[in-house]
């Protein structure tokens, strides 16, 4: 088990590897540069900026760049002697010396901001709006679909079942703009745009105006938007595999030898259930994370999500290459995680 | 399913008559709410097959006098557009920004959200059930390597991926020479509006999660007695995976194949709405909602309408998705 722990992790860098590669490649396959504009820009400017960004040099020289200054931690005498060379952990050593790591380069199109800036100031604010509407998915779902298979082919089950199509069926895109009707315009409960944190947040994520109102009536439509669609899956796979489970021999096993009923569902039914279900919270909630894009857009958030798609349009390399990476290793994370907790959870699986 | 043929063997004797698929159909049929999905779904497929004849204008003829105008009906039920907006019954349901009949274009959309379903599921469904049930039942080095290129695959944001691919497609085959494999599939694109890069981006994104839940599932029931028996009398690998894993990981793949259809087709209707999906003139339910979603305030019934055929069309799918999930999950027999 430790060693598979440890084989996953080591596959984990293997895996962002060859996804930085495959952006890079996809990226610089796309004719046209960063500084592609309708009014072309005389080429001794061109070819100055390429010269500061390190587009002059070869594509591998370039990667490896962008590769060392990710990666590799450098020690040097001053803090940062430019704002380019600013990076995500900075530690200030003994003897005047600074060690820095993870710096993910500049923004080409915002020249005042890094792209560090940006996961600083908009990563944040997407992962606030992730785990609430996380938050809001589980509590939904779970309870539905338990409830729905225990109380199979009754009023409850229908009812559960039907709270959840509901939800499956209300994609953002169609739910935010009913929601931002109902709520921000006719009934004007809730504002129909914005975001009610800002920068600096405490630990990295939690806004400093959490117990507030103005926080959470920005977050109430966007989360329910994006948490109803996630809850009804929680809900259905939930009460798809405890069906199933229940069925089985070792359940009637377990009542025959006169458990009750609570212990068969809680320890036997449930526990060999949730296999599926845990299977898909890890990437769900990664998924919810790089799928903001739609309801930051539907309600104009501040997130990482505007920032990838305008990227993209204007060529800003390091913006994208920064995004995909982020996203990949909660991606990577995410899937890791689950299959720890899938030979955890059901000792049949062997790993060899 | 050796649980339910121990217990009604007489259901067994018909299940035997009739075959695994025949008797999925007529459980479909007796399920009522997928009835009436699928009877949607038929409707929705009639309305995009005929959809140049049902449709009373073109989806792209404007009426320069008659922008943002609103039918009589709409009014009472958006009382608030009443004083402002320009009234005229000609379009049944108003007219867009520029004057285009919202109905007409309402009823093209439905071929582009339709296909897109379609193919991601058919994509998925195969590529994905193949892969994973292969990987799962050889293990070892074999699902070793073939799951690596899969974690590879997942490990991509599927979202950042397709709008990646979107870009990369359109900026490059776009100033490729005539002749070449590039220039024929942009051709063909702009043919069909610029629907063939969406089924690329959905297609390989699609079949990751189905393959990772057959894989994951044989891997547990590889171990259970009955892969073990089967074994013991002398199956074949081919044998053994098709009938006797197959119909055991259908169930759940069904009902992951069916909870993706709807993602689908908002995956399209999200790339039309931010502008990376269909060409302009061709009409898709999310380019009509973006369109609609500037003037939530003063019209709200633009995007309101094509959210409520996104979300009907949804409902369809899932209603139909659910009845095949009961019908074809085996061990769900004998319990209703």
């Amino acid at each position: 088990m430790g060693r598979y722990i440890v084989q996953r992790f080591l596959w984990m860098f293997i895996v962002l590897f060859v996804i930085s590669m495959i952006t890079f490649a996809m990226m610089h396959a796309v004719p046209g540069g960063p500084f592609t504009q309708e009014k072309a820009l005389p080429p001794e400017i061109i070819a100055n900026l390429e010269k500061r960004y390190h587009l002059n040099e070869p594509y591998w020289k370039q990667y490896l760049l962008y590769i060392d200054n990710v990666m590799v931690p450098h020690i040097s005498k001053d803090a940062a002697p430019e704002m380019v060379d600013e990076a995500l952990v900075e530690i200030s050593l003994p003897g005047g010396n600074y060690l820095r790591w993870i710096n993910f380069g500049p923004s080409y199109s915002s020249r005042s901001r890094t792209v560090n800036d940006i996961f600083r100031e908009q990563l944040p604010v997407s992962i606030q709006l992730g785990v609430i509407s996380m938050v809001v998915a589980i509590t939904i779902g779970l309870p539905l679909g338990v409830i729905s298979a225990l109380k199979q082919n009754t009023i409850w089950d229908f009812l559960g079942m039907s709270v959840a199509i509901f939800g499956v069926s209300m994609p953002v895109v169609a739910m935010g703009p009913i929601l931002i009707w109902i709520f921000g315009v006719a009934l004007k409960w809730l504002p129909p745009t914005g975001w009610g944190a800002k920068p600096p947040f405490t630990l990295f994520f939690i806004p400093n105006t959490l117990g507030s109102w103005d926080f959470w009536k920005h977050t109430l439509m966007p989360a329910f938007a994006v948490g109803t669609g996630y809850s009804a899956i929680i809900a259905r796979l939930t009460r798809a595999s405890l069906l199933q489970v229940i069925h089985e021999d070792y359940i009637r096993t377990a009542r025959a030898k006169g458990l009750s009923e609570r212990i068969v569902t809680t320890r036997h039914a449930l526990r060999n259930a949730l296999i599926p279900v845990v299977t898909i919270l890890g990437p769900m909630f990664a998924g919810v994370l790089t799928g903001l894009f739609v309801v930051e857009q539907v309600f104009g958030i501040p997130g990482m999500g505007k920032y990838f798609i305008t990227s993209i349009t204007n060529r800003d390399y390091p913006v994208i290459m920064g995004a995909i990476l982020m996203y990949a290793f909660f991606l990577v994370i995410s899937n890791v995680f689950v299959d720890i907790t899938y030979a955890w959870l059901d000792p049949r699986i062997r790993y060899d | 399913m050796t649980n339910s043929e121990m217990m009604i063997p007489e259901a067994s004797d018909q299940d035997k008559e009739r075959g695994l698929w025949m008797d999925a159909l007529y459980r479909l049929a007796q399920n009522k709410a997928s009835l009436i999905g699928g009877g949607m779904v038929i409707l929705l497929i009639l309305m995009a097959i005929f959809a140049n004849y049902i449709a009373p204008y073109s989806f792209s003829e404007q009426d320069r006098q008659l922008t943002d105008a609103v039918p009589q009906w709409v009014t009472v039920i958006f009382p608030t557009i009443k004083p402002y907006a320009e009234i005229s019954d000609k379009f049944s349901i108003g007219a867009d920004y520029v004057g285009r009949d919202m109905l007409s274009r309402f009823i093209y959309g439905a071929r582009i959200s339709l296909v897109v379903a379609i193919v991601g599921a058919t994509i998925s469904l195969f590529i994905g059930t193949v892969y994973g049930l292969t990987s799962g039942f050889f293990g070892g080095q074999v699902d070793n390597l073939m799951m690596r290129f899969v974690d590879i695959m997942y490990a991509f944001p599927s979202m950042l991926m397709i709008i990646l691919m979107m870009a990369f497609f359109r900026s490059s085959f776009a100033e490729s020479e005539p002749g070449s494999l590039s220039y024929m599939m942009n051709s063909v694109d702009q043919r069909f509006g610029g629907m063939l890069f969406i089924f690329v981006g959905i297609g390989i994104t699609a079949w990751m999660g189905t393959a990772r839940l057959a894989r994951g599932q044989v891997l547990s029931l590889r171990e259970q007695e009955f892969t073990l028996a089967a074994k013991a009398l002398g199956a074949s690998s081919s044998r053994i995976i098709f009938k006797h894993l197959l119909p055991n990981v259908l169930g759940p793949l069904m009902i992951r194949v069916t909870l993706a259809i709807p993602g689908y087709i908002s995956t399209e209707a999200f790339l039309s709405f931010i502008g990376l999906g269909v060409n302009a003139p061709t009409p898709s339910w999310g380019s009509m909602i973006a369109d609609g979603a500037v003037a939530i305030r003063t019209y709200p019934h633009q995007a309101i309408f094509p959210a409520i055929a996104l979300s009907f069309t949804m409902f369809a799918f899932n209603f139909l998705g659910d009845g095949l999930r009961d019908a074809l999950d085996p061990r769900l027999r004998g319990t209703q």
